[in-house]
């Protein structure tokens, strides 16, 4: 008995690290969970990209689920999530607004023209102060919004089909319902 | 000749030092009461950019936004508790280096020390159980011996 013990208990200890080790191998350190989800939006009103003299305010908004996309021309991730955000917005299930996080409005705007432009209407951050109120840390993020405009999901890093399908379209599909 | 050289050292040594802290963020605020505080709340921050970073320290775009924030904050009478609770309620827990103690955090103050006090416990254990040993037991085996001897 003794000598059998001498053995399991190691053995034990050793599965419960490589537990915890593999489990460790899935967690992306770099995805910070963000405190704002199931929190209202916090409020913002930014001048339009493509006409800096209209403003839209957080609660324009309101009454519909909404996506928000945060993008910029300077930041690579965001052309490699580009066509899935195309193809997103083809689809029709949600206004998308993209968040022009601290560029320049004509390198934006030449960029949408370069791309195609996804958005419904994107919204000019040029000093980053709303992106700093969304917690955004890592250009392109994205956020489903709902009707009463509380934050019910976000995603740090480029988009991706998978997201997409498994994440963003059940949930508008359960907040539309 | 050598004195020479040495003043030149020297000029060239400290000219480089100077050059490497220009590189640092340069603090912008005229007022260095408020910078000081600025920065004393910055290195209790983590830069969500870079992670291993405060945002004292860090050269990342957002962390200058930060220290904008704080500064601002500070400039319109905001405490440094406040400033914390702002940075808390946008980028969570993990934008602290020391996050406040509660449910979620507790396993991270705590854990260490349980750790610390588990593993002196098991050594306590086996030395007391060594010491309560019959002598033999520590002689080493003839078969161990002869395994050493074959090796040799």
């Amino acid at each position: 008995m003794k000598g059998s013990l001498r053995f399991i208990i190691p053995l034990v200890v050793f599965l419960v690290l490589a537990g915890f080790l593999a489990a460790g191998l899935k967690l992306d350190p770099r995805a910070v969970p963000s405190p704002l989800i199931g929190k209202p939006a916090p409020s913002f009103a930014l001048p339009r990209l493509d006409d800096p003299n209209a403003t839209v305010q957080r609660d324009t908004m309101l009454g519909k689920a909404w996506v928000l996309n945060v993008w910029a021309s300077w930041c690579g991730p965001c052309r490699d999530e580009h066509p899935h955000i195309v193809a997103f917005a083809k689809t029709k299930q949600a206004p998308l607004i993209g968040l022009n996080y601290k560029d320049k409005r004509d390198d934006a705007q030449a960029w949408l023209k370069q791309l195609g432009n996804p958005y419904d209407l994107s919204l000019s951050d040029l000093d980053g102060r709303v992106g700093i109120d969304f917690g955004v840390y890592g250009v392109p993020e994205t956020f489903v919004i709902d009707k009463s405009g509380v934050i019910r999901f976000k995603h740090v890093g480029p988009m991706t089909a998978e997201i997409l399908q498994t994440r963003i379209v059940p949930l508008l599909k359960e907040l539309n319902g | 000749m050598a004195r020479w050289l040495a003043f030149v050292t020297t000029l060239v040594v400290s000219a480089m030092l100077s050059l490497a802290h220009a590189k640092e963020a340069p603090p912008v605020a005229a007022d260095p009461a408020l910078e000081a505080r600025m920065q004393k709340i910055a290195v209790e921050l983590r830069c969500l950019v870079c992670q291993n970073q405060t945002i004292a320290d860090s050269p990342a775009g957002l962390s200058d936004d930060l220290r904008r924030e704080i500064r601002e904050q500070l400039q319109s009478g905001a405490t440094d508790e406040q400033v914390v609770q702002y940075m808390t309620d946008r980028y969570g827990d993990f934008i602290r280096y020391r996050p406040a103690v509660k449910g979620s955090t507790v396993a991270l103050w705590v854990g260490p020390l349980v750790l610390l006090v588990g593993g002196i416990g098991v050594l306590v254990f086996a030395l007391r159980r060594r010491a309560r040993m019959a002598p033999d037991r520590f002689d080493p085996d003839a078969e161990d011996d002869e395994a050493a001897e074959g090796a040799r």
